[in-house]
Order: structure tokens, then C-alpha cells, then sequence
């Protein structure tokens, strides 16, 4: 799946460096929504103006396939009226323009306040007045020339054929949100976000047997400028088994020429036994995991039942929140929520309805604290102050509750990922990411990964083959066993976490260090055909 | 905003075109209107109105492409998104599998436009979700559901002397309805081109009695079950199936279709001889659009015949390169079905499992088409030719070959998504484990 910006206009490299309206106009024409939404009789009223610009270049082998420029500009006004939201979106972004949409707004929350049965009660949030925020970003992808991205994914192709592959794609995909929120409330909120991903994929095939098998790249999508595509030894870590592992810098070339030796190794690999072993994850697998079994779970509209019919609703219910006991985890677990964390893909100064971002628990010592919830929710859960993070993929769609950064935090004592097999007798280590799936309530849930060691009496042993485990998510959590230290605490990430009707993405990362979860079930994924 | 008729259309491609100086040039045109209803804990939650127009050109100069595309249809704003094209078009890098625009193609007539549809209104989407909440408030049962309507256009042109033109309106429903004391669930998808043909109330309803009827699950031990399939459940696993007709990744080795020692498995039985899986624009069921993307004609085409592989998809560069005629991924998919009801289905069981709905599917092994997903909304124990009991739902893992290859019976078809599935029982379906979801 490619990210397909809303009504994006295909536009020239050198346009991407437009800098877009100033604020000082997008204040003015804010002021025309808001405006107009009082004088229809909205007792709320925020308007936001997006301009979202995209690069992406692909590549595969020898070839530069295409590079994709995309902007997207226009309004999305969110009013309340009778106690209803209502929204509505233009890319005519004039004085006119805006009118027609605030009036559509207005009328679309009155004519729904007729069935509605749940008035929006909204916690309250200062007023910051004239603000701005950006990503601190070193370089700016958008001002990287195209021939210089071609050429590094090329020399990445490069390497990985030189050292064996028979196919490689890769790809950079490059966003800036340039977001200016406005609301009745008293803020005007200027921000400039970046985030990059590159992406890899090497095969290696045995015509012989019939066999073909792939290795992903071990980056992760950042929120950062090109600086993360410029390679540096101190954010390099040494896994286990051989694998080099990415933190805040990434060696694309280095990377394809392990994939490809790792994706001849994987056509060889032995199968798994099933049963039960302990599992050393890799934070860049890990992240996933989280993602799905934890992240998901505590999204309150979620346990409300908001989603019931798309994503679904969730185990995590406010019953068990409210024992203050419900053991989510074992006792060296603590899951954080986090919408300011530097580099990560979630984060921004204010959220898109205007509310300062922070970082709160989930998770303490394995208990469950708390849940993510924006300024109509939080009353449902008797706080009174919005966690920061609502979120709208573009001006085009309405904004809503998603998820911020969740990641666990490393251990306190000085643990390396080395230590980690010292005590296990019979495991598998686990990095990158796999085939992923798990229950609408976020109970059962089976991954996969990219590469699979077997580990013997506090050895690595060999690579490993058809490997999936699954579990339950409170029993999972409750096996974890030791996380190592901040040393090794690196972010994991995605750029389409998808929820909503219509469908929204939004892009979010996990942080975590290496981890260890003893006696999980481990399935076989091998078939005969 | 307009939907353009075949002959607006054609005036703005064609003025369009008229501005190229480029080697080659193709244009492309859409326009769609669409409304949609939201509402969960029996109540409506949001509503919102979409409305959309591109035209976007494609230049070229040698194997050198560029694309622009621009939301205004005026003489200026034609002429200056055909420019910025060629402009473009001249920075890019040469792309090496470009290929020349596609002279005039035969297209047949494909009926996928419905004025009925196209003049949907917001209080038709309002009393749709009321006719679904008020029945299910009165069975203490909670809906969340979703209502999607659209009306579209979409035409292409280009230098070789081709023009497209086709109008499509669609209907996409699905509701889940759950018990007020959190121990069922229940749900039904519907999807037309005519929106006479949706009943709103009466498919509620169905999610209504699954609802009901899935309370106080019972568990049973993983295994390898008998199943019955409804055609809702396996539609995704089918897709996913016949994703992996693409001829070029077969013939480069990294495909199921790929065959060991070299080759394809075209021409080879790989599914039980009972299985034919067919696409078909003209389909008066499930008709799509009679042309591909970069204006293909679309037509019939077997991909399953007897359970033998009978056709690859092939891109018109891959096609050029191996020599064969090109043959573009269809828009609908068709398999037939068999005589045989759901109820005779159910009544000629000994032992097996009814299953509304897989979900969360994902690839396990594409070497071998392994998926895992879970059952969800209503997943029920069947015994001696009855339905006995709900069971609690189960995570599978399975390949469409192998479920194709264990069928027993199949049964009526039914529309999903646009495409046409009958109903399926199967032998030794493997679940993996239990889950307590709900």
C-alpha cells in the first residue's frame, strides 16, 4: 500500500520548497471560519489549513521507476451547533470558499443534533495565542536534490545484487505537514512536520527447489530530516546472530548488503519445532507488538465502542481501569504515551484541536493507568484535561482520537542486548517486522518477523525458518521478563496505522529496548503444496 | 459538482489534447460525488459530503514521463497543466518499461450507473441508519454502523487516437450489531450499483439475529474443522488468491505461481476441478467498468478452469517482453457456484462450524499463499445437520489453494465487494487457536 495523500496535485521538486502562505494570510482567512461559524450559531468552531506536501522516489535494480511530487492544500472547519460536531472541507480557500464551507458545517451539526442522543461535552484548554512549532529537523528532504536520493537507493541496489540478491526495490518516502489550526477557543497554532521512510526489499531465489524468500530493510520511518539517511557509526548497534541494527542514523547500503546475505541464509534456514520458547524481540520487531496489543486496546473510543464496526472495541475495559489492579503487565512493564518524543513520527508542539502535547502512563508497573482520549472524551473517564492527541490525516478529513507514540520504557539496570542470552535455555530472537494479525477486542494475536535466530543453552545456533507465535495479549505482557537498558532503546515505526469511516491513516512510532517474554507459543508456518 | 456526461467529457479532453507538443500525451479524467453516515452506540456520530474532480496528463518524450494534474477545467488551466506535464516530463529520469499510448480499443457496454443511486439524499442516509438503530434498540442490541454512497465518472484520451468513457455509481453498507450485555455480536455487509436493490432494515436485521443467536459462545478445541463459509468470509482470501496471477513475478521466481525448476504453473491443476473463477465487466450481478486503468479493454477471462490455472495477468511491458498478448488484473471476480442452499448445506453436516466473517487477514508465506485472520461477528457449531451452539471465536491459518483443493460443496452465490462468491463448505479448515473476542 503507497500513501495516496487526499486530492494530492502532482507538482515539480523545485515547488516543494514554495514556502505556502503566510501566516499572517492563513491567520486572516482562519478568522473568516470562525467568524462566520459564531454568527451561524456554532458554540465551537476550529479551522484547519493543511498544506501537505509528498516525494517519493522508487526504485528497483538498476532503475530509478518514478519519482512522485504531490501538494494538497485547502480547509477543514469543525464546528459544534446544538450540541452536535459537524465538518466540512474546500480546497477554495478564499474568503467565499471558506463561507460555503462553514455554512455546510454548521448545517450538517443541526440537522444531526436531531438524532443525536450524546451532546459533545468538551474539556476545557488554554487559549496560547500565537504559536509555532516544527520538527527539528538538520536537513530538510524536500531541498535533497532527486539525483542524490536516486543515486543512494541505487548503490543500496547495488550492494544488495553484488552480494547475491536477485531483486531489489527500495524507495524513500518523504512528508511534510505544514498544519495552521485556529480555533474559538483563543489559539492560533503554526506547524511545520517532517517524516521520512526508506524503504527496502531484497529477494533471493532457488529456481532449483522452487524457493524464493525476502528481507526487508531494518530501518524505521522517523520523524526527521535526510539527516537520518546519513550514516554514523555511534547509532549503529551489533544484534545478535550478526544483524546490525539502526537507532537514530541509517546505513541503507550497509543494510542491503546484509539483507542480501541474510535472504540466502533464510533459503536454507531450519524449520522450527513448535512449542514453547522464550522470545528475545528486537525493539524494531517489538514495535509492532505494542502497536497492536497495546496501543489499539487503549484507545478509549475504542472501549466505548465508537469503532465497533470497523476496527473493533477492546478487552481493556473501564471496569477493569477502574480496580486501579488489572494486571496488564508484569511488574517491569510501563507503557508511555508520548506526542513530544524527538525523532519519533507522532510527534508535534499542539495536537489538531489545539491542545499543548505531552507524555502520560498507560501502563504503570504493570498496572493499567489510563487510556488516550481528546477534549469530547475525557469527561467519559472523569479527567479533565485532553491527552493531546487528536489527529486528522489532511484539511480534507475530520479529525479524531489516534494514537500517539506508545512505547516501553527500557530498564533501569545496565543490560545489553549480549545479556540477553546468558539466560535462555531454549529461545528466539526475533528482528523486524512481519506478518501481523490480532482480534477485533485485541486479545489473540500471531506475528511474524523479518529474521529468526535459534537460541540454545545462551547461544545463537543457527537462523530459523517458518516462524509465528502467538498469544494472548494480557498473558504476553505478563511473561515479560527483562527489558534491556537505555543504551539499546531504539524507535520502531509506521506510516499507515489505519482506523476510522471513511478510513484514516496516521503515522506513529514505538520506542522499546530489546526485550525477553518467556514460554510463548510458537507455531510452525510452513506448508506443503 | 457535475458529473460529466460522455460528451462534456470528451469537449474538455479534447481541448486538453489540443494544447500537447509532446511525443505523446494521454489524459485522463474523474469526477465523483459522495455521501456518507456513521453511527455507533445507536446513535449517529458523523455524516460528511465529498466531492472530487481531477484531470490529470501524462507527457512523454522518449522513455522520459511526467504527470500533472490540475482541479480546474478552463482553456488557461487546461493549457498550463498540459505545459507543467511536458516540463516535467523532460526533468524525469528515462523509465525503461514506458510504453507508448494504446490506439483505439473495442470496449464493451458495462451497465454500472444508476440515476437512483446518483440522486441519493442526506435524509436517505439518516433514515437508512435509523431503520438500522431503532430495531436494534428494541432487542437490546447495540448497531455501529456505515453508510457510503457514490456517484463518479472517469474518462481517458490520448494521442494515439483513444477515448474511454464510462459512469459508475456504487452502495457500500456494513453494520455490527452487538448484545447490550457484551456477549454477542453479529454483522452483514451489502454492496450494489442500484441502490433498489438495498434493503437497509432487512440486512440489519440478519446482524441483528447473529447478534442474538452468537451469546454465550462455547469454546471448542483448535483443530481441523469442516466449515461452512459464507461468502463474506472467504471473498478476501479469494482476492488475496488471485493477486498472485501476475505473470511477471511468477515468471522472475517469487511467486506461488512460480514453478520449481522454472516456469509457471499456468496450464496446472493447482485447485479441486470443481473451481471455476472467472472475471466478467458485463457481469449483470457484479458488472465493473470496461476498461483497465491505462484503457485495456476488459473482457471475459477464466483464471481458474476446472481448477487448472488458465490465464496470467500480464502488464502490456512484461507482455511486450515475453512475447504474449497482454492481459490486465480484472476489476471483479467471479466464481461459480453450486445448487446446493445454505440450509441443505447446514443439514448435510455431521460436524462443522457456520462462519460469517474472517477478518484481520494477513500473509503468513507467500511461497504458499499462507494467510491467518480470526472469525468474528457470529461463528456458530454445527452437529448432525443443526446448528447447536455458538462457539467463541478462533484464529486460522490457511491457504486459499489448500481450502480450494479440501472443497466439498459449494453452494449459491452471493454479492460481495462487486465481486460474485457462492457459499462454501470445507474440508479440514485449520484453526490454530481460540480467542476470547467479541
Amino acid at each position: 500500500m503507497l500513501p495516496t495523500p487526499s486530492m494530492g496535485s502532482i507538482i515539480s521538486p523545485e515547488e516543494l520548497l514554495n514556502p505556502g502562505l503566510a501566516v499572517g494570510q492563513k491567520k486572516i482567512l482562519a478568522d473568516v471560519a470562525l467568524n462566520s461559524a459564531r454568527s451561524m450559531g456554532a458554540s465551537y468552531a476550529d479551522a484547519r489549513i493543511g498544506r501537505y506536501l509528498n516525494q517519493y522516489v522508487f526504485t528497483r535494480e538498476d532503475q530509478v521507476q518514478n519519482v512522485v511530487n504531490t501538494e494538497s492544500f485547502g480547509i477543514g472547519i469543525r464546528v459544534i451547533a446544538n450540541g452536535t460536531w459537524g465538518f466540512a472541507s474546500t480546497n477554495d480557500v478564499s474568503t467565499d470558499g471558506i463561507k460555503k464551507a462553514t455554512q455546510q458545517a454548521v448545517a450538517i451539526a443541526k440537522a444531526n443534533a436531531k438524532i443525536q442522543r450524546e451532546p459533545v461535552i468538551l474539556a476545557p484548554v488554554a487559549a496560547y495565542g500565537e504559536v509555532s512549532w516544527k520538527t527539528p529537523i538538520l536537513r530538510n528532504a524536500m531541498e535533497v536534490p532527486v539525483s542524490e536520493k536516486a543515486e543512494l537507493l541505487l548503490e543500496a541496489n547495488a550492494a544488495a545484487m553484488a552480494n547475491g540478491a536477485n531483486y531489489v526495490n527500495t524507495a524513500l518516502f518523504m512528508v511534510n505537514e505544514q498544519k495552521y489550526f485556529a480555533s474559538t477557543e483563543g489559539s492560533y497554532i503554526d506547524q511545520d512536520a517532517h517524516r521520512i521512510w526508506p524503504y527496502m526489499n531484497v529477494t533471493v531465489i532457488d529456481p532449483d527447489k522452487g524457493k524464493f524468500k525476502s528481507r526487508q530493510g531494518l530501518s524505521a520511518p522517523m520523524g526527521m530530516g535526510y539527516e537520518y539517511m546519513d550514516p554514523d557509526p555511534n547509532e549503529t548497534i551489533e544484534g545478535l546472530g550478526g544483524v546490525t541494527l539502526f537507532r537514530n542514523r541509517y546505513d541503507l547500503v550497509k543494510d542491503a548488503t546484509e539483507a542480501a546475505e541474510q535472504a540466502k541464509q533464510m533459503l536454507s534456514a531450519k524449520s522450527v519445532e513448535p512449542g514453547k520458547y522464550d522470545l528475545v524481540l528486537d525493539p524494531n520487531h517489538l514495535g509492532l507488538t505494542i502497536h497492536e496489543s497495546v496501543g489499539h486496546p487503549l484507545e478509549l473510543d475504542r472501549v466505548l465502542g465508537y469503532e465497533a464496526n470497523y476496527a473493533g472495541t477492546s478487552f481493556a475495559t473501564l471496569d477493569k481501569w477502574k480496580t486501579k489492579d488489572f494486571d496488564y503487565g508484569s511488574e517491569i512493564v510501563n507503557l508511555v504515551a508520548d506526542k513530544t518524543q524527538v525523532g519519533s513520527l507522532g510527534a508535534v508542539g499542539y495536537d489538531d484541536e489545539g491542545v499543548k502535547t505531552k507524555e502520560w502512563d498507560l501502563v504503570r508497573n504493570g498496572k493499567l493507568v489510563n487510556y488516550q482520549a481528546i477534549r469530547d472524551q475525557v469527561h467519559m473517564i472523569d479527567q479533565k484535561e485532553s491527552h493531546g492527541c487528536c489527529y486528522s490525516q489532511s484539511w480534507n478529513d475530520v479529525q479524531f482520537q489516534r494514537m500517539p507514540n506508545v512505547s516501553l520504557e527500557a530498564g533501569k539496570e545496565k543490560y545489553g542486548i549480549k545479556d540477553m542470552l546468558r539466560d535462555v535455555e531454549k529461545g528466539i530472537y526475533i528482528a523486524g517486522r512481519g506478518s501481523y494479525s490480532i482480534d477485533q477486542q485485541r486479545y489473540n494475536f500471531q506475528f511474524g518477523g523479518t529474521v529468526f535466530y535459534e537460541i540454545k543453552d545462551g547461544e545463537i545456533v543457527g537462523m530459523l525458518d517458518d516462524v509465528a507465535y502467538q498469544s494472548n495479549t494480557q498473558e504476553f505482557w505478563n511473561s515479560c521478563a527483562k527489558i534491556c537498558d537505555e543504551s539499546d532503546y531504539r524507535m520502531f515505526g509506521t506510516f499507515f496505522d489505519g482506523k476510522g469511516q471513511p478510513s484514516q491513516v496516521s503515522a506513529v512510532s514505538h520506542g522499546s529496548s530489546t526485550t525477553r517474554f518467556n514460554g510463548v507459543k510458537v507455531i510452525n508456518t510452513g506448508r506443503n503444496i | 459538482m457535475a458529473i460529466f456526461s460522455k460528451e462534456e467529457a470528451k469537449k474538455i479532453l479534447e481541448k486538453a489534447l489540443g494544447f500537447s507538443k509532446a511525443e505523446t500525451c494521454e489524459i485522463n479524467l474523474s469526477a465523483s460525488n459522495s455521501g456518507n453516515i456513521r453511527y455507533a452506540r445507536n446513535t449517529v456520530s458523523t455524516a460528511g459530503y465529498q466531492s472530487n474532480q481531477t484531470l490529470a496528463v501524462q507527457s512523454s518524450y522518449g522513455n522520459r514521463v511526467g504527470v500533472a494534474t490540475i482541479d480546474e477545467f478552463d482553456s488557461a488551466s487546461l493549457e498550463k497543466v498540459v505545459r507543467r506535464s511536458e516540463e516535467l516530463a523532460k526533468l524525469s529520469p528515462e523509465n525503461p518499461e514506458f510504453l507508448p499510448p494504446l490506439s483505439q480499443q473495442k470496449y464493451l457496454e458495462s451497465k454500472t450507473f444508476y440515476e437512483s443511486t446518483q440522486n441519493i439524499s442526506p435524509e436517505y442516509r439518516a433514515e437508512v441508519a435509523a431503520a438500522s438503530i431503532e430495531p436494534a434498540r428494541a432487542k437490546d442490541v447495540t448497531a455501529a454502523g456505515f453508510l457510503n454512497d457514490s456517484a463518479g465518472m472517469s474518462a481517458m484520451i490520448n494521442s494515439a487516437g483513444l477515448f474511454a468513457y464510462n459512469q459508475s455509481t456504487s452502495l457500500e453498507f456494513t453494520v455490527t450489531m452487538r448484545t447490550n450485555d457484551g456477549t454477542g455480536s453479529g454483522w452483514v455487509t451489502r454492496d450494489v450499483n442500484d441502490v433498489n436493490l438495498f434493503d437497509g432494515a432487512a440486512a440489519s436485521q440478519i446482524a441483528i439475529d447473529k447478534a442474538i443467536m452468537s451469546k454465550e459462545a462455547k469454546a471448542i478445541e483448535p483443530g481441523k474443522y469442516t466449515v461452512i463459509l459464507e461468502p463474506a468470509a472467504s471473498s478476501q482470501l479469494l482476492g488475496n488468491m488471485l493477486r498472485s496471477f501476475d505473470a511477471r513475478t511468477a515468471d522472475e521466481g517469487r511467486s506461488f505461481m512460480s514453478k520449481k525448476g522454472g516456469g509457471t504453473k499456468l496450464g496446472e491443476k493447482i485447485v479441486d476441478e470443481r473451481v471455476n473463477f472467472y472475471s466478467d465487466p458485463q457481469n449483470a450481478l457484479a458488472p465493473s467498468p470496461p476498461w483497465a486503468g491505462d484503457g485495456q479493454a476488459l473482457k471475459r477471462v477464466d483464471w481458474l478452469k476446472s481448477g487448472v490455472v488458465s490465464n496470467l495477468a500480464y502488464s502490456r511491458y512484461w507482455a511486450e517482453k515475453q512475447g504474449v498478448e497482454p492481459n490486465p488484473f480484472p476489476s471483479n471476480g467471479i466464481m461459480e457456484g453450486g445448487d446446493a442452499s445454505l440450509e441443505d448445506m447446514i443439514k448435510n453436516t455431521k460436524k462443522g462450524i457456520l462462519i460469517t466473517r474472517l477478518w484481520y487477514i494477513r500473509n503468513v508465506d507467500p511461497q504458499t499463499l499462507l494467510y491467518t485472520g480470526l472469525t468474528r461477528d457470529g461463528t456458530f457449531f454445527i452437529e448432525n445437520g443443526k446448528i447447536k451452539f455458538p462457539i467463541k471465536n478462533m484464529r486460522f491459518n490457511e491457504s486459499p489453494i489448500i481450502m480450494l483443493n479440501n472443497l466439498e460443496t459449494l453452494g449459491k452465490q452471493v454479492r460481495v465487494d462487486g465481486n460474485l462468491i457462492p457459499y462454501m463448505k470445507i474440508r479440514e479448515f485449520t484453526f490454530t487457536s481460540l480467542s476470547d473476542a467479541i
